[in-house]
């Protein structure tokens, strides 16, 4: 959520329970603005909080003015004094998956997990990780995941910069009910696969990055023929309830989709406020008040992915 | 040639002091009366006979004005220009010559046909002091029944020499360009706005109204460095042309649920004491059923949790609204579970003496299963075959209510203003099942719950059985705030489990909140742990085998099971199990910069969202979440029940092999031997034959 109108997002964002005791809010609405200055950002964003055991991270970022462009990331335990997290990179990430369990709270803190090397088959190898590392590479698989704005509140300049649309009015109500009117907020992975046909559709200035509809995790399929060749069904195995027929030679085809995505979108406050929560990274809501100008997107939690998201739904 | 060339430029003096003068006249202010109308003059001319035509919707797009731009612009040079004066006397005769022409063409029928791209690319191609070879082939009649695309592709290279033009104009030096300059830029002035003026032949709007409309925009609105998003202003004044306008048939009903919702929240606003009953007596029921709400989320506020200022209000109210429909005689607000589609409020109630209204139900489902007994039972054996043995486990029953887990009352709605439910009561099986599987809510209390194992019951089942395990988990008090009751502890005895009743102590003094903090022995449970089998206090499944033992003597005894013993109550949370080494408990103090009037803030890790405050003498507790229990590993599905064993192979499953010649020889001989001693056996032989049959 933006630094600049943060008291308002936390109160439309309370819904989900996360709030910040005054005596954070206070001291944030005072040093965001200090960081935005010292940092020379052009926006800073509150990103939300991770639960340790002893002590919470605080998040904010700062972006630069094309929106999509690396995001710096800092982290701060008491709202006050904040650090620069160095980027993540994918060699963390992939350390990272061995890791389990809450956040400690202290960035000094060391992981230790043991890697079974192929090379030496005589002992494995301990290998020890900071806390400091492992908030790097959460925080950017959350925000690859998960951060998303609403369709139009960026567009794509001529010149390839994207930069916040001044004149969105925000989502007209038929559409606020759409997954299909919101936008991933980093680099678009799907778009490029798109097909000619489906970007006829889009409009290159707002369409630019990949919507939620896509969200379903590329898996594995299972293709059978049914009634004697007479009919085509794909199932996926890895969200159950996904299932795609289609009778050869005919144009009948479709699917249905029994459950929902990895997101809970709900109308509240009597249809005045959307709220998207998220269902993969438990702790993560995005709220938008339709008709106006005001979203953003906060995450609270304990920095743990839900993997058991297929049991759930 | 060069009778064309002057016919062309008469017609197009002509035209442009018929065009000019209606522009003249109009204000800026009204530039929607330039529509379609406006081109009136040019389509009479254009017209192949001069009469009334019907106009067409769509606005014809005057094509002289290619050339016009081009005049201008090749009268900029040295050319010899007109004065104005002989305008007008041409004007006299523009219109006769016009039907000469229009009528020639028509008379002859062959009009000059050139198609439209060649025509353009020559005329742009062409210098514009040389452009009497293109005006030629542009001063032919267009074909009435032909398409006017050709306006159109000329618009590009007339838009070009204007630009031109008005460049040349600037640029001129000398005196000459002083007398040129007003007539040729009012030329051009004019038709520059003559150009921006075309309407568009897909939309029918023109350039001109839409940039007045985006200036207007702007300067309403006034929005900073507007030219930094220009092209969005200019989209959205396009975009408001294609508005919905509204029907005069039907209301628009988009904003409906919002209305109807807060005509629902408008009654909680609107609820009036209870008329008719003493004040003060009504206000000691308030005050003794309605929990602070407002207060202790002030408290939660300053640990950072809970919900905005309005919706806690909303539910305070809503809370008053229950407790005022009713007999109530305590009441708490439990928390909020999200869901999928809608989330769910809890709150808990106690209701005062003679409530039961859940009898009903009980009845059904004790029916139910006596149902299921006596069919078993009555089946008589008329066939031999042997019936299944299988006989389901023992079902655990229900505790009564107000005891165990069904010590409270709890009330769902999914927004305050909407109608509170009220849950069923809980049963051991719907636990022990609710302990095995992991499910969203989706905020409809009739929504199946499809899992493995089968879940004994629809969501609002599961929602009272997660319910029972978060409040049996979490819901923690200071020491000494409860006692134990000295009457009812006796009665007790025989249940090994512990006292189950407590009473507020009204002799507490409550507590240091840094103790609190740094001690988690301060805290204790004040609701019963539930055992593994579903309930709270111990139930022997085998008391009741003791009738059955009868019918089957052959089946086993089971052997005894040993009661599940849990933790007592007001047990300090201190001795929680943890969870892969991480703690249970995690205790803060709200506010590390101001500590003597901090609060103590307890939040558990086992249920992530389950809160605790406590001040020292006052505490609450709270669940905020998705109602889902923290488990370092992920769910993994239990496993499936274990294959029955068939028989084992023995002596009566077993068969003998046919009997042979050899002893059926055996047999015969044996037999014949034997009929030699008796003789009368024949008889007896059939008697049992007879009766067999």
């Amino acid at each position: 959520m933006d630094a600049e109108s943060l008291l308002l997002s936390l109160e439309l964002a309370a819904g989900s329970g996360l709030g910040l005791s005054p005596d954070r809010r206070a001291a944030l609405l005072t040093s965001l603005q200090l960081v935005k200055r010292d940092y020379r950002y052009d926006r800073v964003l509150f990103w939300g909080r991770i639960l340790g055991i002893v002590a919470d991270y605080y998040i904010a970022q700062g972006l630069s003015e094309d929106q999509l462009a690396p995001r710096k990331t800092l982290y701060s335990l008491n709202c006050i004094e904040w650090s620069l997290l160095p980027p993540a990179t994918e060699e963390r990430a992939t350390q990272m998956a061995m890791v389990k369990g809450r956040f400690m709270g202290d960035p000094s803190h060391e992981y230790e997990h043991t890697e079974f090397q192929k090379m030496t088959a005589e002992d494995d190898v301990v290998v020890q990780v900071k806390e400091e590392t492992r908030l790097v590479s959460v925080i950017d698989q959350i925000d690859k995941a998960v951060a998303i704005i609403p369709r139009g509140a960026l567009f794509k300049t001529p010149f390839g910069p994207v930069h916040v649309n001044r004149t969105f009015e925000g989502l007209p109500l038929s559409e606020a009910r759409k997954l299909s009117s919101y936008f991933h907020f980093r680099e678009p992975v799907g778009l490029k696969n798109k097909t000619l046909l489906e970007k006829a559709d889009l409009d290159p200035s707002l369409d630019f990055l990949d919507s939620l509809e896509h969200d379903i995790p590329k898996g594995s399929w299972s293709i059978q023929m049914e009634r004697g060749n007479s009919l085509v069904v794909l199932r996926s195995l890895l969200w159950p309830g996904f299932t795609f027929f289609h009778t050869p030679r005919t144009r009948n085809h479709g699917y249905i989709y029994v459950g929902t995505g990895s997101w809970s979108i709900q109308m509240e406050r009597g249809n005045s406020l959307v709220v998207l929560r998220s269902l993969l990274w438990p702790g993560f809501t995005f709220f938008h008040t339709p008709r106006t100008r005001n979203h953003g997107y906060i995450y609270v939690g304990t920095g743990e992915k839900n993997m058991d998201l297929p049991f759930m739904l | 040639m060069e009778d064309s060339t002057t016919l062309k430029q008469e017609k197009e003096n002509q035209q442009l002091a018929e065009a000019v003068q209606p522009w003249e006249e109009e204000t800026a202010a009204s530039p929607q009366d330039l529509g379609p109308e406006s081109f009136g003059p040019w389509e009479v001319e254009w017209a192949p006979d001069p009469g009334p035509r019907p106009r067409s919707s769509r606005a014809r797009t005057p094509e002289p004005v290619g050339p016009v731009a081009e005049q201008a612009a090749s009268s900029s040079p040295p050319s010899p220009q007109k004065p104005l004066s002989t305008l007008a006397r041409q004007d006299l005769g523009a219109l006769r010559q016009l039907d000469r022409i229009t009528n020639g063409t028509l008379d002859a029928g062959t009009p000059l046909s050139d198609p439209p791209g060649q025509s353009t690319d020559a005329r742009e191609s062409a210098p514009p002091s040389q452009s009497g070879q293109d005006t030629s082939a542009l001063t032919q009649q267009p074909d009435p029944s032909s398409k006017p695309s050709k306006p159109q592709e000329l618009r590009p290279g007339s838009a070009q020499e204007e630009a031109w033009s008005s460049h040349q104009n600037r640029d001129q030096p000398g005196p000459k360009a002083s007398e040129a300059a007003p007539s040729t830029l009012e030329i051009a002035v004019q038709n520059a706005k003559v150009y921006l003026l075309r309407a568009s032949s897909k939309t029918g709007l023109n350039l001109y109204d839409h940039l007045s409309n985006m200036l207007t925009k702007i300067l309403d609105e006034r929005p900073e460095n507007a030219i930094d998003f220009i092209e969005t202003i200019s989209q959205d004044v396009k975009m408001a042309h294609f508005s919905k306008k509204l029907d005069t048939l039907q209301n628009e009903n988009e904003m409906l649920p919002t209305y109807e919702m807060a005509e629902r929240q408008k009654a909680l606003f609107l609820q009036g004491h209870l008329e008719g009953a003493d004040q003060e007596l009504e206000d000691e029921i308030a005050e003794s059923s309605l929990p602070n709400v407002v207060e202790s989320a002030f408290y939660f506020e300053q640990a950072g949790v809970g919900l905005g200022t309005d919706e806690t209000y909303r539910i305070f109210l809503a809370l008053k609204q229950l407790t005022d429909t009713h007999p109530v005689q305590r009441c708490r607000f439990w928390g909020k579970i999200l869901g999928l589609e809608m989330n769910y409020i809890v709150a808990e109630v106690e209701f005062r003496e003679g409530e039961d209204e859940e009898v009903e139900e009980e009845d059904a489902t004790e029916a139910e299963e006596r149902d299921n007994g006596e069919s078993e039972v009555d089946k008589d054996e008329e066939d031999e075959l042997p019936k299944s043995f299988y006989k389901p486990p023992q079902a655990i029953p229900k505790e009564e209510s107000r005891t165990g887990a069904n010590k409270y009352v709890y009330f769902v709605c999914n927004e305050p203003g909407r109608p509170w439910v009220k849950l069923p009561s809980v049963s051991p099986a719907q636990i022990v099942t609710a302990r095995n599987i992991k499910k969203f809510f989706t905020g409809r209390l009739d929504a199946p719950i499809i899992s493995y194992p089968p879940f004994p019951g629809n969501e609002s089942n599961y929602l009272r059985a997660q319910i029972a395990r978060i409040s049996a988990g979490t819901h923690v008090s200071p020491l000494g705030f409860y006692q134990f009751g000295e009457e009812e502890g006796e009665e007790e005895e025989e249940v090994e489990s512990g006292r189950d009743s407590f009473e507020e102590n009204p002799d507490f003094e409550g507590i240091q909140v840094l103790d609190l903090v740094e001690s988690l022995s301060n805290w204790v449970h004040h609701v019963q742990h539930i055992l593994p089998q579903g309930r709270c206090t111990w139930f022997n499944p085998i008391a009741k085998n003791e009738e059955e033992e009868e019918e089957d003597e052959e089946k086993e005894e089971p052997d005894y099971i040993e009661q599940e013993v849990g933790p007592p109550l007001l047990t300090p949370i201190s001795e929680d199990l943890e969870i892969q080494n991480i703690p249970a408990w995690t205790t803060r103090l709200s506010s590390s910069l101001i500590p003597q009037y901090g609060t103590a803030v307890l939040q558990s890790n086992l249920w992530p969202g389950a809160y605790a405050f406590c001040t020292g003498k006052k505490f609450e507790n709270f669940y905020i979440g998705w109602g889902h229990k923290y488990s370092v590993d992920n769910y993994t599905p239990p496993v499936p029940p274990p294959v029955y064993q068939e028989y084992p192979s023995g002596p009566e499953i077993i068969e003998m092999d046919d009997p042979s010649v050899e002893e059926e020889q055996a047999f015969k001989a044996a037999q014949e031997a034997a009929e030699l001693a008796p003789e009368d056996n024949e008889e007896t032989g059939e008697g049992e034959d007879d009766a067999d049959n």
